[in-house]
């Protein structure tokens, strides 16, 4: 264990940048553009210094400070990564400066926009390394805080019931979690999320909540499957699963595209992360009583969503939905990893779950650039972004075409790039434990394919729009923006021992949590 | 392990080197692309003979050598991949790099004036290297990876020129009908991943097709007490179904003619449709298992010959009526690779996979010599606006005329007479049952017909269309020369008398024989062959060369014979107007439905909750105003009122307080005296 302050240097950074940022003085949009994308870059750094220094070999929680805040409460700063910590990090470090550069040049008031997404980056960076509820739930709200306004300010015509709708939505989500919190607490007196997840491992956590808490005529274990539901919903809301997803669709297409980046390639993964890191630990047996309806659910929010993004006629749209779809998967592979308690069919779990956290790196960094390429068409088009809108582009913007192409053959799972590595894996351990939700699930594939290949067809080939005989292609600024997702793209498709290494070794300590 | 077995992933990855380089190259330098992308298919070509010459040296049971390497771990187990050298592989990889090789350099001619030369040699050389990935793995999901990557490469030449409509619509079709069946292949994948734990093939006796995982598939059984086995091999035949376009998703390889022809020949007639035949044999092993004890044709193979003979006649049956020189050739291309799913599923690896060799010659002549004639005439496409070519076009009526022969199976001198002769041998042999020999045997005379009708209508009678033909030049019509001659010679490796290729591809050494060709079966089968072709060209010459074709419009004779079975054959059975009707529409309206169903009922559920809270709240309101608020603002009225009331006693005013003090000192008074009383 070191004792370096790297992590919490790493998560207030960002928030520092916002504050100088928003105490210079001048409306210099050049000078706060710059500014931000240099400061959003920094964490990069620590990352670089954290990667040095991170033991991908080893099990459990890296980079630990623990420090009692208010003891009374059993609250403290805790904070710590493991392998999933750490990939959701970087992932966060790389989509909020790519999201800042992406960024139209003529957004009204910059220094506003790019201190929220500073502000954004610290929720992000909170979330992803507390480990003790009290002020991991601080992050995950805070997170919203900036993102309802970064809609409510920036967004399109329908911004402000986009941006209720969201932020209601999820709060929701969160007061259920909230709740289920504050009941745990009452029964063990601790907010720690290790120390919960070793409750439950002897057993402690039922007979604690018997102990401490009775309401109606439930039994304890019909408490904590209470208790349990109330998590559930939080993160439910969050990914989401349908029927809990109706917030999305509008939230994504209604935000400025670069701030559906970090939406939907950071945010996203909030849901799914505390999936993994809450979830799983502290509830698994509950998880399993309730898994048949949940992998029904996933299956459901896989094939649905696939066909609702077909039947969008709005490019943010189909995109959304997409997102949706590929977090489907996510859920899929998580919900197989638990079926069976048994501590055979190792390497089955192992491969689920390795998959879904590949998936959710690889989601975020393939829809970011997604929306990426739907924004450059929106700033071309004037806001335009029907799927009829367009045509015949490619022959005007080959290299538009090539690496927005690039992007779409990654997102329906083209091998060779990031997107198949994940998603085999989650199909390859899935299979093994619910095969027909894993055969079932392959209509979403099917469908991913149609609808993304239907949208290259009516926006890029047939003869060119005559409105828009004056597209350009990509600049030289806007190649530069998207290169490096790109490459991220082929060096996880062709390398992805890169990111398994760091993810193996946690997935194993996952699989022996819930035995 | 030698030294070739070491260095065969250069095959694949040269051609891919050349890709990426002419990707990054700039747009006007063309000689360097086509420079790259021939340079790279010449040395893969050349290692391809190093390598299919190392496979000659057999010793007993065949020559195959193995590198696996790691790709990445999870859990406690590591995903290998890997590749393999043997006699399968390395006569694909002869052909494959031939071919190639052939139809790069008769690309430089006929792609010259396209503006944009680099992208297609960029995507050719993608498409070669995918390809050669295919015939080198080791390993079920490296072969689905390149699998993919070739489908993707088709979709990006068959979209070439993407400006068209109808290319585009084309391409994503190809790339989603195939995809169908793919979807079927990765469920396979997964299933076999997750009985054996390995996807390599050959792995020192762990490999997935070695005995023991065999057994071990065999003998477990799913639902309806089917083997795993044959479970796996029909789920991996539905990858073969969709790439080599069988019956039923046979539906977007005509559509891909909107493709240049070169890519027509290279990729729709001669390798990557050939792929899913290579999928068949590679996994045959697994194909052909069946339990102990029961000695019949495993259920996999019976389902891999039903399919193949469907689609030998009904592709064939289509082809008699289209007009289009690419599409008949492509329906000719459907048929043919049932016919070598029929020689896989009844004769074995050899007789299909020699069919397939020989056919990728002759076939992808017949392309180039369609290329030719299209390129002479104007890009007309039409053969009803052609007629009398052979006066203007000699060397491409002599190849295109060998191409025709080879594939209608004219006797003796012809590959595709001994490679065809095997499957129709194979189906006379096949104790399961004798139907798939007459759909056979009825194909090849529908063979014989569409060909003779198609050479007829191009090349005898006078010329009816409207621009002069001249014949193309010499870097178009020298790979024709080659392609004939390869036509021709490669027979000789398959006749009964000297069957060369099967006894290489399963390591023996062929012994010549003359006396096999006489035996009874031997004979009758290749009599009956030769009276079918007979009949189909007599038949077709009667109806189209007797009598040309005057004018483009006038009625086809065939139409004259029977007007009802034609319409119905031209319009391809209405297979596609089906499709429309219901998978496409059944999807349309799936999608439809997922969306009302996230609007109304989801979105509804959502917009109730908030309704409800709304209305809940303005009912909390209304009763803070109405009791709440109203008594609140009640007391605090009375308050005010009684503070104001209180606020005029002190008004300042002395006298008024003495006056007060004075009346209440009185009172007191009498109270007092009252009190005391």
């Amino acid at each position: 264990m070191n004792h370096s302050l790297l992590l919490t240097v790493l998560t207030f950074l960002p928030v520092l940048g916002a504050a100088l940022l928003l105490g210079m003085d001048g409306e210099d949009k050049k000078m706060s553009r710059r500014f931000s994308i240099g400061f959003s870059l920094l964490p990069l750094i620590c990352l670089g210094l954290i990667w040095r220094q991170f033991d991908s070999g080893m099990q459990g929680l890296q980079f630990v400070e623990r420090h009692a805040w208010i003891p009374s409460l059993g609250v403290e700063y805790f904070v710590g990564i493991d392998g999933l910590g750490f990939l959701m990090l970087l992932l966060s470090a790389i989509v909020v400066p790519f999201a800042l550069v992406a960024t139209p040049k003529e957004i009204a008031n910059p220094r506003l926009y790019f201190a929220l997404f500073l502000f954004l980056q610290t929720g992000l960076f909170g979330t992803f390394t507390a480990l003790n509820f009290f002020h991991w739930f601080i992050f995950w709200e805070i997170s919203l805080i900036p993102a309802f306004f970064l809609i409510k300010l920036w967004g399109g015509p329908q911004r402000t019931k986009a941006a209720y709708q969201f932020f209601v939505y999820t709060m929701l989500g969160s007061v259920t979690l909230l709740l289920a919190f504050l009941a745990l607490f009452a029964a063990t007196g601790t907010l720690d999320f290790i120390r919960l997840s070793e409750l439950t491992h002897s057993g402690e956590l039922v007979s604690a909540i018997g102990a401490k808490l009775t309401w109606s005529k439930l039994s304890p274990n019909g408490l904590v499957m209470l208790i349990f539901f109330g998590a559930l919903l939080g993160f439910a809301v969050k990914v989401p699963l349908i029927p809990f997803h109706t917030w999305l669709p509008t939230a994504y297409t209604e935000a400025p595209s670069s701030t559906s980046m970090v939406l939907t390639g950071v945010m996203s993964k909030m849901g799914v992360y505390g999936f993994l890191r809450i979830l799983l630990p502290i509830f698994p047996e509950q998880l399993r009583a309730v898994l048949t309806p949940l992998l029904w659910l996933a299956v459901a929010t896989i094939v649905l969503s696939a066909y609702a993004a077909f039947a969008q006629k709005d490019l943010k749209r189909i995109v959304a939905y997409s997102s949706i779809n590929h977090l489907g998967y996510c859920l899929l592979g998580l919900f197989a990893a638990v079926k069976f308690s048994s501590p055979g069919l190792i390497n089955e779990k192992a491969a689920a779950l390795n998959g879904v956290i590949l998936q959710m790196f690889n989601h975020g960094v393939t829809a970011s650039a997604l929306f990426c390429f739907v924004g450059f068409i929106e700033q071309r088009s004037g806001g335009l972004r029907g799927l009829n809108d367009f045509g015949g582009l490619r022959k005007l913007a080959p290299v538009f075409c090539g690496l927005m192409g690039i992007t779409v053959f990654s997102s329906l799972g083209l091998p060779g790039l990031n997107g198949f590595v994940g998603e085999f894996l989650i199909f390859k351990g899935t299979f093994s434990l619910a095969a027909w939700a894993a055969s079932l699930s392959t209509i979403g594939l099917l469908v991913t394919a149609i609808f993304l290949l239907t949208m290259l067809q009516r926006v890029f080939t047939g003869p060119v729009n005559k409105r828009w005989s004056t597209w350009t292609d990509l600049t030289t600024a806007e190649r530069l923006t998207v290169l490096p997702m790109i490459a991220i793209m082929f060096v996880v498709g062709i390398f992805p021992q890169v990111l398994l290494s760091f993810i193996n070794p946690t997935v194993m300590q996952i699989i022996q949590q819930f035995k | 392990m030698s030294w070739i077995t070491k260095n065969l992933w250069l095959i694949p990855i040269l051609p891919l080197l050349a890709a990426a380089l002419i990707s990054v190259c700039k747009q006007p330098r063309r000689r360097t692309a086509a420079t790259l992308a021939i340079g790279s298919m010449v040395f893969s070509f050349l290692l391809s003979c190093c390598a299919f010459a190392t496979t000659l040296h057999s010793e007993h049971g065949g020559f195959r050598e193995v590198a696996n390497f790691d790709w990445f771990s999870f859990g406690t187990t590591t995903l290998r991949l890997g590749w393999v050298l043997d006699p399968l592989t390395a006569c694909m990889l002869v052909m494959v790099t031939f071919v190639g090789t052939l139809i790069f350099i008769y690309s430089i001619g006929y792609m010259a004036h396209d503006e944009n030369f680099t992208r297609f040699f960029c995507f050719l050389a993608l498409f070669a290297a995918a390809m050669l990935g295919i015939l080198i793995a080791n390993n079920l999901l490296l072969l689905f990876i390149s699998w993919e990557l070739v489908g993707l490469a088709s979709y990006l030449l068959i979209g070439f020129w993407f400006h068209k409509p109808s290319a585009a619509a084309a391409a994503k079709k190809a790339f989603i009908t195939t995809r169908i069946g793919d979807i079927g292949f990765f469920i396979g994948i997964l299933w076999l991943y997750s009985s054996t734990g390995t996807l390599l093939f050959y792995d020192n006796g762990a490999g997935c097709l070695e005995s023991s995982a065999l057994t071990k598939l065999v003998t477990e059984t799913t639902f309806a007490g089917m083997a795993v086995s044959t479970a796996i091999a029909i789920l991996i035949f539905c990858g073969a179904i969709g790439k080599s376009g069988q019956v039923p998703l046979h539906v977007w390889l005509p559509d891909a003619m909107e493709g240049p022809t070169p890519v027509s020949a290279l990729i729709h007639a001669a390798t990557m449709v050939a792929a899913g035949v290579f999928l068949v044999a590679r996994v045959y092993p697994l194909m052909e298992v069946t339990a102990p004890g029961l000695p019949s044709v495993s259920t996999a193979l019976q389902v891999v010959t039903w399919i193949g003979a469907i689609t030998a006649v009904f592709a064939a049956l289509i082809a008699v009526a289209q007009n289009d020189i690419k599409r008949i050739l492509a329906y000719s291309t459907v048929s043919q690779l049932g016919f070598m799913m029929m020689g896989l599923g009844m004769g074995g690896v050899a007789v299909g996979m020699f069919h397939l060799i020989t056919h990728a010659f002759f076939k992808s002549l017949l392309f180039l010599g369609a290329g030719s004639i299209i390129h002479g005439c104007h890009e007309e496409q039409d053969i009803r606006h052609m007629g009398g070519l052979k006066k203007y076009m000699p060397l491409t009526f002599a190849t295109y005329a060998i191409g025709m022969m080879a594939l209608s199976g004219v006797p003796f001198f012809f590959s595709g007479f001994w490679s065809k002769d095997e499957i129709l041998h194979s189906a006379f042999t096949w104790q399961v049952s004798k139907i798939p020999f007459y759909l056979a045997a009825f194909g090849a005379l529908l063979t014989a017909f569409y060909m003779t009708r198609q050479i007829c209508y191009a090349f005898f009678g006078s010329y009816r269309g409207h621009k002069h033909p001249h014949e193309s030049p010499r870097v178009m019509t020298v790979p024709l020369v080659l392609l004939a001659i390869g036509a021709i010679v490669l027979g000789v490796f398959g006749t009964p008398a000297w069957p060369a290729f099967e006894t290489y591809l399963s390591g023996h050494d062929a012994e010549f024989d003359v006396a096999k060709l006489l035996r009874g079966e031997t004979l009758s089968v290749m009599l009956i062959s030769i009276c079918i072709v007979a009949v189909g060209i007599f038949a077709a010459w009667q109806l189209y060369g007797r009598k040309p074709v005057k004018t483009a419009d006038q009625p086809d004779p065939l139409e004259a014979v029977n007007g009802n079975v034609y319409r119905w054959l031209a319009n391809r059975l209405y297979i596609d107007e089906f499709y429309d009707a219901t998978v496409i529409r059944l999807n349309a309206a799936f999608a439809y439905s997922a969306d009302l169903l996230d609007r109304v009922l989801w979105g509804g559920a959502v917009r109730a909750a908030s309704l409800v809270t709304l209305a809940f709240a303005h009912i909390n309101r209304t009763i803070d105003d109405l009791f709440i608020n109203f008594g609140f603002d009640e007391s605090c009225h009375n308050i005010r009122r009684s503070s104001g009331f209180l606020s005029k006693l002190q008004d300042g005013q002395i006298q008024n307080y003495l006056r007060g003090i004075g009346v209440a000192l009185a009172t007191l008074v009498l109270f007092l005296i009252w009190g005391c009383r």
